[in-house]
């Protein structure tokens, strides 16, 4: 492989793991917090179109980025006022989350199909990203760099500030929490938006980065893929960062080597990987802690209301 | 294999219109026509040309005629129960625009013996179901010509969906008449197994140019391989229908499909009585293959080879399988001076020489 | 004054009855208002989705085939949902059991004889229960939870039926098309009556629902599941055995998930196709809550949700409703079902907080 191939590579490599990455970032301190929001996807999709609509109409993808953040948001908050206030039942909640940014986003879009818009382009001058290294460390879309940026803040909030402490807390024993006098509700709203305001970007990077377009059901299933990786990361951000690059190196080295005219793998096998990877992990995790409740947040998915 | 004789549509639209008007539009209510779509209308893709051809329809029948559609139809029972709801709503006609629909037609057919059906792109016909498709191939010859001048590397990068033998014999007349400009022409194809997938199909496209293509064709549904044509500065063919507003520098041209040219004809003749089942394969000639504009950054040679070939295909002079043909495995598939049969193309599953899959 | 929501000290029947078609009226009005600001005809588009496949007897066939794989998915995992017992790989459960089905039905391509197609349910069965069986391990052995093993499991379902449509499974006679032959005769489900395209999946979905029914209510393994999502200490004090349960819940949903997916293969696909998988094992889910987890309800259900499908095409032909509408729709009714749940357990008070309430 030349040094010309490999950089090529690399720079798909980052676009395509990015919005994964935002995406599963934003789950994995929801469900940190004890809450399982299956929706990703739809709240992708929102996201994705709101980015492209904002994007259209005003000129500006800044703008877009930022009301795609609102709408993943605002859909998410739907979702908070349905498990969380009314106490629904999560999963259900998560899949007609999905069902309907699915709807929405198509109907939405409607006006927008068969347009394209200036997208997010790069955030250092090209004169950076002029030679190898320069490409490699300056070249890639803003959301790449935000995306980085975030895991660092990420693992930051949860592992060294007090608001991260009381959030894992709610998460591992929220009748605990409470008892100390946290708002178990309170703190899970809050994760619930930042997981909305993530998913809502990691669409915009699909509407205004890799593909600046809109099209029905653009992010073509990879909501549920940033699901898998959260659990198969084991709730950890750095791991989440690991499998986020891996995945989508898989996925962009599969494409070489079959333009290249090799073989990896039946691609559909290729496709089942992340899964079964995701469920080896979650295997491994609990074999190794015997028995116990490999790594998730105790109170995953479990409805939480104060007893006065 | 029983081809519909053609009718001469000018004529066929001046019967139509010096018809008695009067007196049978007093006695026999408009005729419904229903269209089955796979995607939604506005895909910009296979779909979208679709209703454009029911809307020339609307516009040339005018109120003899009663269209409805339904978009986004599952390929399976729910177009079953879809094609039984416009047979029963008293549609005369019903149009199934996607391969998947072909035993739910079949099917429906056999319970609504007065309704015409007609299936696109299928294989399967009875006495109430005819087939149509159209030669898209020869628009790929025309690409292919293009490339064959604009290509620098003389390799071609080539996103494919699945190798059914429609996407096949796309990807052979291609490399076919790129090999006619320049002898030692590659087509890499790339096999991404699904027919809409923009961030999959921008990212092969890539890998695609990585690999050593600097023009690209595709045989999937989105404009995302032609977007990431113009971010690399690189050139790329748009599918279905005129995508240049999706990458202006990177489109150079675009096959186009003109449906409505045979849904006013079948439905011309379902009106006046002459309408028989049938399979029918138009192409250029019947104006139903269509080349989009090309873009200022086609030479003016390329421009004068393609046009050549697209006026050739057009009269009959030019053939894309004009014999001799050596498939990619070194052996030799056709005599000089033969061509290729319509029932060799509908089952075509090997490639030329110069397809690297 | 100001509204608050006050327990109850155990919940409303009243409540359970009334809330599903509040859901549905709600449904039905806040569409209207939709569809109307998005300048479409509101109170015709709701009259097509929702009263015309009702009220005109020539939708009903229609309404049952769409209906009779959601009600048997839907049954099979309220039974898991009410031990809290979390499969929400039905999807998968049902490509997979379908996908067994296809395998009995290739191998007997050239056979005949009437015990091909109870071959196939059985395998459709089993195959089913075998894909569920994965989570089950998991969750008894291992301790994993079934709420992810059983979700990712369902895209291997799906890459496993692209595979081998594409590659080993694929017709040899059908021109390279990712799709297998089509079922013969034998292999297919007989229609309830000539002439009709009512398959016998559709009744035999009424008396699978009915005997879960019977089952859940009569039996001591309903009562086992039942006490486990209730109470799980006493179900543990009551001798039962909780890895048993999670066992039985799994299987009886993936089983039942895979039987729906024969039925549909061999029923109105009558071929196995790349495009199986239409979301029944997601919709399912839907329609196990809209049926408050009860079997009859469930029959009700998944038949309102048939009509929402089924008058959604109507709409489009009729009112010019696009598609994604239909999908929002089912959304929304699924919001405002979950939404109004609150008031089985709660109460909704207007005022100050009374000192003592008694439940109603």
């Amino acid at each position: 492989m030349t040094p010309e191939i490999t950089i090529a590579i690399l720079m798909t490599v980052v676009g395509a793991s990015t919005p994964i990455l935002l995406a599963a970032l934003g789950e994995l301190v929801v469900e940190k917090s004890g809450v399982l929001n299956l929706g990703l996807e739809g709240m992708m999709l929102i996201g994705a179109v709101a980015a492209f609509a904002v994007a259209a109409t005003t000129g500006s993808a800044w703008l877009g980025a930022l009301v795609a953040m609102l709408a993943g948001a605002a859909a998410a908050l739907i979702f908070g006022v349905l498990t969380l206030t009314l106490t629904a039942n999560q999963v259900a909640t998560g899949l007609a989350l999905t069902i309907f940014g699915v709807g929405v986003s198509s109907l939405v879009g409607a006006p927008f199909v068969g347009m394209t818009v200036e997208g997010l382009g790069t955030l250092f001058p090209e004169s950076l990203a002029d030679d190898a290294w320069g490409r490699i460390l300056f070249g890639h879309n803003p959301l790449a760099y935000v995306s980085l940026l975030a895991v660092v803040l990420v693992v930051w909030f949860l592992n060294r500030s007090r608001a991260g402490l009381i959030l894992r807390a709610v998460g591992e024993s929220d009748e605990a929490a409470h008892s100390i006098g946290y708002s178990v509700i309170g703190v899970r709203y809050l994760a619930v938006l930042f997981g909305g305001a993530m998913a809502g970007l990691a669409g915009s990077c699909y509407s205004l980065v890799l593909t600046p377009l809109w099209a029905d059901q653009l992010t073509a299933g990879r909501g549920w893929i940033a699901l898998a990786l959260v659990v198969f990361a084991s709730w950890r951000p750095w791991r989440l960062f690991l499998g986020a690059y891996l995945f989508g190196g898989v996925m962009t080295l599969e494409l070489h080597a079959k333009a290249a005219g090799l073989s990896l793998l039946e691609p559909e096998f290729l496709a089942m990987l992340p899964y079964l990877a995701t469920i080896a992990v979650l295997t491994i995790i609990s074999l190794r802690r015997s028995g116990a409740r490999a790594g998730a947040p105790a109170c995953l998915a479990k409805p939480f209301r104060a007893s006065a | 294999m029983t081809l519909i004789k053609r009718r001469d549509l000018l004529a066929g639209g001046a019967a139509l219109a010096s018809l008695p008007l009067l007196g049978r539009a007093a006695q026999a209510a408009p005729l419904g026509v229903g269209f089955v779509y796979v995607g939604p209308v506005g895909d910009h893709g296979w779909t979208y040309a679709h209703d454009v051809g029911r809307k020339n329809l609307e516009a040339a029948l005018g109120d003899k005629i009663k269209t409805s559609f339904v978009e986004n139809v599952a390929e399976g029972p729910d177009s079953e129960r879809v094609l039984r709801q416009l047979a029963k709503a008293g549609n005369g006609m019903i149009f199934t625009t996607s391969f998947g629909y072909m035993n739910p037609t079949i099917k429906v057919a056999k319970q609504f013996k007065k309704v015409k059906f007609e299936h696109a792109t299928g294989y399967k016909r009875s006495k109430n179901v005819a087939t149509y498709n159209a030669r898209f191939y020869q628009g790929r010859a025309v690409c292919g010509t293009i490339a064959g001048h604009m290509s620098k590397t003389g390799v071609a990068g080539y996103i494919a969906s699945f190798p059914i033998p429609e996407v096949v014999m796309g990807i052979n007349a291609f490399t076919l008449a790129a090999r006619k400009v320049n002898p030692n022409f590659k087509t890499r194809v790339l096999w991404v197994s699904t027919w809409y997938d923009p961030a999959k199909e921008a990212d092969a496209a890539k890998a695609l140019i990585d690999q050593g293509a600097d023009i690209i064709s595709q045989h999937t549904d989105s404009p995302a391989a032609l977007q990431a044509c113009e971010q690399r500065g690189l050139h790329a063919f748009g599918q279905a229908s005129d995508m240049s507003a999706f990458a202006p520098n990177a489109h150079l041209t675009a096959i186009a499909n003109n449906w409505g040219k045979y849904y006013v004809e079948r439905v011309g003749q379902a009106l006046d009585g002459s309408w028989a089942s049938g399979d029918t394969w138009w192409g250029m000639k019947e104006d139903i293959v269509q080349m989009t504009p090309y873009s200022k950054a086609v030479p003016e040679a390329a421009r004068k080879a393609a046009d050549a070939v697209r006026d050739g295909i057009t009269a009959g002079t030019w053939d894309p399988f004009q014999g001799p043909i050596t498939d990619n495995k070194g052996k030799s598939r056709l005599g000089a001076g033969k061509a290729l049969g319509d029932g060799d193309l509908h089952k075509m599953d090997w490639y030329v020489a110069g397809v690297e899959s | 004054m100001r509204a608050r929501l006050e327990a109850r000290r155990e919940p409303s029947r009243a409540m359970r009855l009334a809330t599903p078609p509040l859901a549905v009226l709600l449904t039905m009005v806040a569409g209207a208002v939709v569809f109307q600001i998005m300048g479409f005809d509101g109170p015709a588009a709701i009259h097509q989705i929702f009263i015309v496949p009702v009220i005109d007897p020539s939708h009903w066939p229609d309404l049952g085939v769409k209906a009779a794989p959601l009600i048997i998915i839907a049954v099979g995992l309220a039974i898991g949902f009410r031990a809290n017992v979390w499969n929400i790989g039905a999807e998968g459960q049902y490509v997979f059991g379908a996908l067994a089905a296809t395998g009995v039905a290739l191998a007997t391509w050239e056979m005949e004889g009437v015990w091909i197609l109870p071959a196939m349910c059985l395998a459709g069965l089993a195959g089913g229960m075998l894909y569920a069986a994965v989570p089950a391990f998991l969750k008894t052995r291992v301790g994993v939870n079934e709420i992810l093993t059983s979700l990712m499991l369902t895209y291997v379902a799906i890459q496993l039926l692209y595979y081998l449509m594409r590659g080993p499974w694929k017709d040899p006679e059908g021109f390279n098309f990712p799709q297998s032959r089509l079922f013969t005769d034998w292999q297919t489900l007989p229609m309830v009556m000539e002439d009709s395209y009512i398959h016998l999946g559709v009744p035999i979905s009424v008396l699978i629902a009915l005997a879960v029914w019977i089952v859940m209510g009569r039996t001591i393994v309903g009562f086992e599941v039942r006490l486990a999502g209730l109470a799980p200490a006493a179900a543990r004090h009551g001798g039962f055995n909780a890895k048993r349960t999670v066992w039985l819940c799994l299987l009886a949903g993936g089983g039942l998930a895979g039987l729906a997916g024969t039925f549909e293969a061999a029923g109105p696909y009558g071929q196995m196709v790349p495009q199986f998988p239409v979301g029944y094992g997601f919709t399912a889910i839907i329609v196990a809550f809209l049926g408050r987890l009860h079997a009859l309800g469930i029959i009700l259900a998944g038949l309102v949700l048939a009509v929402s499908y089924v008058g959604g095409e109507l709409a489009q032909t009729a009112a010019g409703l696009p598609h994604a509408a239909t999908g929002m729709f089912q959304a929304m009714m699924l919001f405002f079902l979950l939404a109004v749940d609150i008031l089985v357990r709660y109460r909704l008070r207007f005022g100050r907080p009374a000192a003592a309430e008694g439940s109603a």
